[in-house]
């Protein structure tokens, strides 16, 4: 057992290889088969080497929206980042507490990272539309009660008018940024805020007590102590929140309105598309998430070797 | 003045959390169990309480038995998905970890083949499920090799658009979430109860059994749970695997969401989540998650 390896090792890391292998080998294959001659089909031979389904993809390839989708899929993971971000750092200050609630809101959290997304989609399409019905309502009801009445005054014409304005102008409440943007924080919040807990369980608070000690106020304290200590780990809760809003779907799925994001849109093109140009935007969308991984990576890298060099001047004396 | 602030704090640190939850989340769940007793016409919804909804997503389930209706077969075969995308995932899963935590000895190859596994998870599924096309297509690469060295003599074509190839993408999609909770608890087991099981003479199968797998539970149940419900719930994959062929609890309520069905749609959730929530209840009692945290 201890002595070099074992049997078991070989065989497992065997298995590890193949599990490596099936995990990676399909996306490699439609990496390589975006790359297919314009003349070539949807799998192998390769009919020569081209950007066609580059260029073809770029051009709109026929199926529109799928630019839209992109730039509407980046702007919503934006916003579901920087929100994912701040929220999580904040429940997780809190947590670190006792306070009247805190375990009803750890199992709502566990309960919407683990409940079947359809059923959260469902619920959140159907309490916009519960919105939409009453602002509608609302509308109605003010211009058949205030609208050419009798007696009118300054102030029933004012209620008219936003009966009319809402009659005229309002659609529905359902978009991206409304109730897609809060199915997706569904999703991403309770992993930030796990990633949280697991950051300040292993945080000193002696550092806090030291600043507090030398008398930094509540905020600076977080300024100046807590936030560039715990940032390494942030930049994790960062990379959750993107990948997990840019590849969102389910949720998504009645969620987002009129407005489509891009993994909505790579599905309904699994049906319509019969040409390599599909494997060229799932290179692409691809591309994103690895130069989005890669970046997260690249950035803990360089914040570790600073810290390494640069970090701890314990025992080097009064500079 | 300090003593009050501090009370107070974690309140207002917790209060975006607790809104966003409470109007995406609590709300929406309640709307859904509120609109299963609604009625419908084909623009609005509107309040009622009737069980007409519930008679529907059960249409004849109980004077055709012992034939079993649609409802029924569906969550039937909905539930054999789960089963078998669960054992798979857990014998990889643990397998998987048992490598990485008891094989693997230095900490940063660990850490590289931990992040290996996990890097596809930040990827877009749907692009995941497309690349097994050009592999399982009839004209893909298996059919292709096989028939290349004469296993075969024509294509198959139950490699895609069939019960395997879903099987094949959840498995694909979904082992990640058994092998990070398992390594989660493979980890912390002592490594000297190992050592001392082999020393008082008991073998590699006798040491996984009574020691290496209890002291996993944790991050099995945890594992299972989320694989578990994950499935249950699924139809983005059924449906682009199965070639929208393939019916399963998720997909019937996506359907009647498209056909603006919504209050039936809202029952078949509640009956959904029941049934999940009574997998996870029976999965809970077998372990303490919150010694896990």
């Amino acid at each position: 057992m201890t002595e070099g390896r074992s049997r078991a090792f070989y065989v497992l890391s065997a298995v590890f290889a193949l599990y490596t292998l099936f995990l990676y080998g399909p996306t490699i294959t439609i990496l390589v088969l975006s790359f297919q001659g314009p003349n070539g089909g949807m799998t192998f031979p390769m009919n020569g080497v081209s950007l066609h389904w580059f260029h073809n993809l770029w051009a709109g390839i026929g199926v529109p929206n799928v630019v839209d989708a992109l730039l509407n899929s980046l702007k919503l993971g934006l916003a579901v980042t920087l929100t994912t971000v701040v929220i999580s750092v904040m429940a997780g200050y809190a947590f670190r507490h006792k306070f009247k609630g805190a375990n009803l809101l750890f199992f709502t959290a566990i309960a919407s990272l683990i409940l079947p997304s359809i059923v959260v989609s469902l619920g959140i399409a159907l309490e916009f539309q519960l919105f939409n019905q009453t602002i509608a309502g609302v509308g109605d009801h003010l211009v058949d009660n205030y609208v050419d009445i009798d007696n009118a005054t300054a102030w029933t014409n004012f209620l008219g008018n936003i009966g009319i304005a809402i009659q005229d102008n309002f659609q529905t409440l359902m978009g991206l940024f409304t109730s897609g943007f809060g199915a997706h924080l569904t999703w991403t919040l309770p992993f930030g805020l796990l990633i949280m807990f697991a950051v300040f369980n292993r945080f000193n608070p002696a550092y806090e007590e030291a600043a507090r000690d030398l008398g930094a106020s509540s905020w600076q304290t977080f300024r100046y102590v807590v936030l560039p200590m715990i940032a390494p780990s942030l930049i994790g809760v960062a990379l959750f929140g993107f990948t997990l809003s840019f590849d969102e779907i389910a949720r998504s799925s009645q969620t987002v309105g009129s407005a489509n994001t891009l993994p909505l849109t790579l599905r309904g093109l699994t049906t319509t598309v019969t040409t390599p140009v599909i494997y060229a935007l799932g290179t692409v969308t691809t591309a994103v998430s690895f130069a989005v991984i890669g970046t997260a990576v690249l950035i803990l890298l360089i914040v570790q070797h600073r810290r390494r060099r640069h970090g701890s001047d314990a025992g080097s004396g009064i500079a | 003045m300090l003593e009050m602030k501090s009370r107070w704090a974690p309140y207002w640190q917790a209060a975006p959390l607790a809104i966003v939850f409470l109007i995406f989340f609590v709300l929406p769940l309640l709307v859904t169990f509120a609109v299963s007793f609604w009625t419908y016409t084909g623009y609005s919804i509107e309040p009622a309480f009737v069980g007409d909804n519930y008679a529907t997503a059960f249409d004849k389930c109980l004077t055709s038995l012992p034939e079993l209706c649609t409802t029924f077969r569906t969550y039937l075969s909905t539930l054999k998905f789960c089963l078998m995308v669960w054992l798979i995932t857990l014998v990889l899963g643990f397998t998987i970890a048992y490598f990485l935590v008891f094989e693997v000895k230095s900490n940063n190859a660990r850490l590289i083949l931990a992040l290996i596994t996990t890097i596809p998870f930040w990827t877009s599924n749907v692009i995941r499920m497309i690349s097994w096309i050009p592999l399982l297509g009839r004209n893909g690469v298996v059919n292709q090799w096989l028939l290349s060295v004469g296993l075969i003599s024509e294509p198959l074509d139950w490699l895609l658009y069939s019960n395997f190839s879903v099987v094949l993408a959840l498995v694909h999609l979904n082992t990640v979430f058994m092998i990070v909770p398992i390594l989660n608890s493979m980890s912390r087991i002592d490594k000297s109860l190992v050592e001392a099981a082999y020393d008082t003479g008991a073998t590699g199968w006798q040491t996984l059994w009574n020691v290496i797998i209890p002291l996993s539970k944790t991050g099995i149940a945890i594992g299972s749970i989320f694989v578990i419900t994950v499935v249950m719930g699924d139809f983005i994959s059924i449906g682009l695997m199965g070639g929208q062929q393939i019916a399963s609890a998720g997909k019937v309520i996506e359907a009647q969401i498209n056909a603006l069905q919504f209050p039936i749609a809202a029952a078949n959730a509640v009956v959904l989540l029941v049934i999940v929530l009574m997998i996870i209840w029976t999965l809970l009692r077998f372990v303490d998650i919150r010694k896990e945290l």
